[in-house]
């Protein structure tokens, strides 16, 4: 249970239009992110979701039934929809105790106090907070507060569970702490979850499906693992990976058995069953290669068909280095593992596998050729 | 081929259908839009409704004029107006009045500025003395009613010549001018020991925000500290000034009690008291005539204020950081400046407090020997030989008959308005970027426009005549007759009182975030039962300080009233009026030290209990 479907969501505050065309499905027991930067439209789609934003047009269906269909003015009651948020900033009532605001959901349903209590000190114990439940919010730490306001979404048991950016008020240590605690949720509950956030490693560590956004349209919706290899276009690929791919330009030629690309760092064959869809007409064109940092290797000696660079800065933080190279005019980044020593401005010779970049077509910014997935 | 073309027109009536029932019932089932929907209704017909019948009254025949004007009552005519702005009576009824009214508003607002905006600097950015004392003690002459301190004035300055018997200088020996004592002098003098906190409220709140980094770096520049005075300091506080400016001009204008104290006797009218004295004298369509100069000129005032204040907005990055700001030393200056401000707290603040309860206890007035001293105007039996046999306030079933009319009003009026104002605030708060939200808050602000004493003119002609509608052979009545009745008190008060209410209302419910509710919602819980269980136990506090302010604002006012209230219904600022008016200046007094110490101990307990900022009210 919990599997739903946007149909051609459209939005619009006054004349400002904030999501376009929005189709995506979210399948039962998905954990569902959606990610891009602040004011691309991501939480407006949460907000649609659970109801407290009105589509203008669009259908919206949770487990095959109708829950909106803005053509005829149709919206189900946020509360009525069996699904439950998490708010960025909590929203956790500061007159009641924490026991009342996750009781809050199943006093409005008349349930018994009875069950009500039990369900509680359920939930409550389960978020790791059973003793707090006679403090008031504000006598609890942000974290101790994110924890109510999950065991309050919880309780009811709710087919879905909505997240809007939930650990973005947390300090850095707390939120890979409550990270792993999310995704055990996520197991133990089988809920299907909605997460919004614009944490790239977040996604890319917690879900099980991607959606990303730029600009009030969706661009992407994949695997974690396949929007880090194959983003779909130039600002996918901008946006996901820390730190940046690196982007060369390059000349793209076809040839009967492939593209044949040109570049600063070597030429390649790409081979016809790793091209996209998006490949261009033109014999000839502009595109750029995308290198993800740590797909470089650097040798200190010459080796052949290597390339030759040089040390701009070197940055140790002990269980990485990153490296900025300067080759043939263009910057390049490379990451190595470990502790690694360079001298800056010191020669050395890069090398890397074709196979694990992507290509992209300059004018479009679309991915035109795949990497061999690891 | 032809079915089908039907089948999809079917649909689509269908679809149509639908969509516009689902349209229709979410408009409906929204709390939100009902509220809007409720507030304008009560807009219209409380503020509106009135001010059109107005209008209509002003230029249709009056019954009593159907002989003189020849033609028959209820039928379109300009003759009230022509005879107001020009005729033989024009330059006594409107044009001599206006101009008192604007020379009044005029040197009171530039009087209060003075004074408030000095007292403003010398508490915030210099280093005179006893600054908390001050600082509580400058603002008590905002929390007695404007009347009252017309009393003291008179108490102190009446002469043999005008007030019957001596004042408490004459009495001295130290007989003032009559000049001094009754007319535009006194009128301005006491307006301005009223209003200058208004000035010195703003001013000192602007001076505050000033970030002294802001002067430090003029002095890093080199400049002197008078130039940092005149070059940076004041025209980052000139907002602030214009609009205390603005505030205290359309006040003063539309005030009412104390030009009918001070000003009557020597036959000075201000607009505000020929109105009154117009209506009394039942040349009603003239009296409504009147007050629509009144509300317009006081409208316009009030709209250029919105403009300017709306503009200077940006003046506000003032404020933020670099709370620490550094006091400017007075040196030499330092003890006399102290000394200044004791004299002026003495003199203006607490000595006509003094004298009110001193007047209330000489049983002869002019006489302040120890023997003349009695408490009997307070408690004493009725005696033949003083005033008709008149018995002390607190014996006087009159007395309480108007103290219990009060409380009843009071009550009654501010939970109601405070009520009221939370609904039309919270429609105000969530509404804030829609035009329907933006409707309200100017509906709501449209009584603030309308002079007290304009506004129970506006009432009266309203609720004076019985008007229905005929509905399918059924009378219905739209508007009853509430004229003389209690009803009618606690309405205008409401009504009057919603510009402060609401604002307090929106601002309370500004501080509640949307999502507290949301999360209601998400949790299934119904418009009512958010309201009951999150969004009015949050803003309890917000709810009582408005309460508080409205309820002191109530208990004083006598310009609202004044044209509406019957014997049966008279509140204390009336009684004091009619005993005052009718030379029974002791049991004015005394009435009035009750009145001001319920007052003063509400303000005392709202800041005691609530933290309650006097000067939010504004």
């Amino acid at each position: 249970m919990g599997r739903i479907e946007l149909k051609n969501i459209n939005k619009y505050y006054g004349k400002n239009h904030v999501l376009k065309d929005i189709n995506l499905i979210a399948e039962e027991g998905d954990f569902l992110t959606l990610l891009g930067p602040s004011g691309c439209g991501k939480t407006t789609t949460l907000r649609v979701i659970a109801g407290l934003e009105k589509p203008q047009t669009g259908e919206i269906f949770l487990d095959g039934k109708q829950i909106v269909n803005a053509g005829e003015q149709f919206y189900v009651d946020p509360g009525k929809r069996g699904m439950d948020l998490v708010f960025q900033s909590y929203a956790l009532w500061p007159h009641m105790t924490v026991f009342d605001n996750v009781a809050f959901g199943l006093v409005v349903k008349k349930m018994p106090s009875v069950v009500i209590k039990q369900k509680v000190m359920a939930a409550l114990d389960r978020m790791r907070i059973g003793s707090y439940s006679q403090r008031y919010p504000s006598e609890l730490s942000g974290g101790q507060q994110q924890r109510v306001a999950i065991a309050r979404a919880i309780v009811s048991g709710a087919k879905v569970l909505l997240l809007d950016e939930p650990l973005s008020n947390l300090d850095a240590k707390l939120r890979v702490e409550m990270r792993s605690e999310l995704k055990r949720l996520h197991h133990d509950l089988g809920t299907t979850i909605v997460y919004v956030t614009h944490d790239q490693v977040e996604a890319l560590t917690m879900s099980t499906k991607i959606a990303i956004f730029f600009e009030g349209v969706l661009e992407q919706v994949a695997s974690p693992m396949e929007l880090y290899q194959n983003p779909f276009s130039l600002r996918v690929a901008d946006f996901i990976g820390n730190p940046k791919i690196n982007f060369i330009s390059a000349k793209a030629e076809k040839m009967p058995d492939g593209i044949q690309i040109t570049s600063p760092l070597g030429n390649f064959l790409a081979k016809p069953e790793l091209l996209t869809n998006a490949v261009p007409r033109d014999v000839s064109f502009d595109c750029i290669l995308g290198i993800r940092p740590e797909k470089v290797t650097i040798s200190t000696s010459p080796i052949p068909g290597a390339i030759k660079a040089s040390v701009y800065s070197v940055q140790p933080a002990g269980s990485e280095t990153i490296i900025n190279l300067k080759v043939a005019g263009e910057s390049l980044l490379v990451k190595e593992l470990g502790i690694k020593n360079y001298r800056m401005d010191q020669d050395v010779y890069i090398s890397y596998e074709p196979g694990k970049a992507n290509v992209f077509e300059k004018a479009g910014g679309r991915l035109v050729k795949r990497v061999i997935s690891d | 081929m032809e079915s089908s073309v039907l089948r999809t027109r079917k649909e689509k009536m269908t679809v149509l259908m639908k969509k516009t029932k689902n349209s229709f019932v979410g408009w409906v089932t929204n709390p939100y839009n009902l509220l809007v929907l409720a507030s304008i209704i009560l807009m219209v017909f409380f503020v509106i409704m009135p001010l059109f019948d107005m209008i209509t009254t002003s230029i249709r025949v009056d019954a009593k004029d159907a002989m003189r004007i020849k033609s028959p009552a209820g039928s379109w005519t300009l003759y009230y107006w022509k005879r107001l702005l020009c005729s033989v009576i024009s330059r006594n009824m409107l044009y001599r009045p206006l101009l008192h009214s604007l020379i009044i508003a005029l040197c009171v607002s530039v009087s209060s500025i003075v004074v408030g905006g000095a007292i403003a600097w010398l508490l915030i950015r210099s280093d005179v003395c006893s600054k908390r004392f001050f600082s509580l003690s400058v603002i008590i002459p905002y929390m007695i009613p404007s009347w009252c301190q017309a009393m003291a004035w008179i108490s102190v300055f009446k002469t043999p010549n005008l007030g019957g018997t001596p004042g408490f200088l004459s009495a001295l020996g130290l007989v003032p001018p009559d000049w001094f004592a009754f007319g535009p002098v006194a009128i301005i003098c006491v307006l301005t020991i009223h209003y200058y906190p208004y000035a010195y409220i703003l001013v000192s709140a602007a001076l505050r925000s000033i970030n002294s980094e802001l002067e430090e770096m003029g002095e890093m520049l080199g400049a002197s500290k008078p130039m940092i005075l005149r070059k940076i300091t004041f025209p980052l506080v000139m907002p602030a000034i214009l609009s205390s400016f603005i505030l205290v001009f359309s006040k003063a204008l539309g005030t009412f009690g104390v030009p009918a104290y001070l000003g009557l006797k020597v036959s000075y009218y201000t607009i505000s008291t020929m109105l009154y004295s117009a209506i009394k004298q039942q040349q009603t369509a003239i009296a409504y005539a009147i007050s629509l100069i009144l509300i317009s000129i006081a409208a316009v005032v009030i709209y250029i204020n919105q403009v300017i204040i709306g503009q200077r907005k940006s003046y506000a990055t003032i404020g933020g950081k670099g709370s620490r700001s550094n006091l400017i030393p007075l040196g030499r200056a330092r003890i006399p400046m102290a000394v200044v401000m004791y004299a002026f707290t003495f003199i203006f603040v607490l000595f006509p407090i003094f004298i009110l309860v001193l007047e209330s206890i000489v049983l002869k007035l002019g006489d302040y020997s120890l023997h003349n001293l009695s408490l009997h105007y307070w408690i004493g039996k009725g005696d033949p030989n003083i005033y008709y046999n008149a018995p002390g306030i607190l014996r006087n079933p009159v007395f309480y008959n108007a103290l219990w009319n009060s409380l009843k009003l009071v009550v009654v009026s501010s939970v109601i308005a405070t009520l009221i104002g939370q609904l039309v605030g919270y429609v105000i708060s969530r509404g804030r970027k829609l035009r329907s939200g933006r409707l309200v808050e100017q509906l709501a602000f449209i009584p603030y426009l309308i002079p007290s004493i304009a506004f129970g003119a506006m009432f009266l002609s309203f609720f004076s005549v019985e008007r229905s509608i005929t509905l399918f052979g059924h009378k219905m009545v739209l508007v009853p007759v509430l004229y003389g009745s209690f009803a009618l008190l606690v309405l205008v008060t409401i009504v009057k009182n919603l510009p402060f209410s609401s604002r307090a209302g929106s601002s309370n419910m500004m501080q509640i975030g949307t999502e507290l509710e949301e999360a209601g919602k998400i949790e299934g819980a119904g418009f009512v039962m958010r309201m009951r269980r999150i969004v009015f136990p949050l803003s309890k506090n917000g709810f009582m300080s408005g309460f508080l302010l409205i309820f002191i604002a109530v208990f004083k006012e006598l310009d609202l009233i004044v044209l509406l209230v019957s014997p049966k219904t008279e509140t204390i600022p009336y009684l004091t009026y009619y005993y005052m008016s009718g030379g029974m200046e002791q049991h004015a007094n005394a009435s009035a030290v009750l009145m001001f110490m319920v007052v003063f101990f509400v303000y005392w307990l709202s800041n005691k209990l609530l933290k309650a900022d006097i000067s939010s009210s504004l």
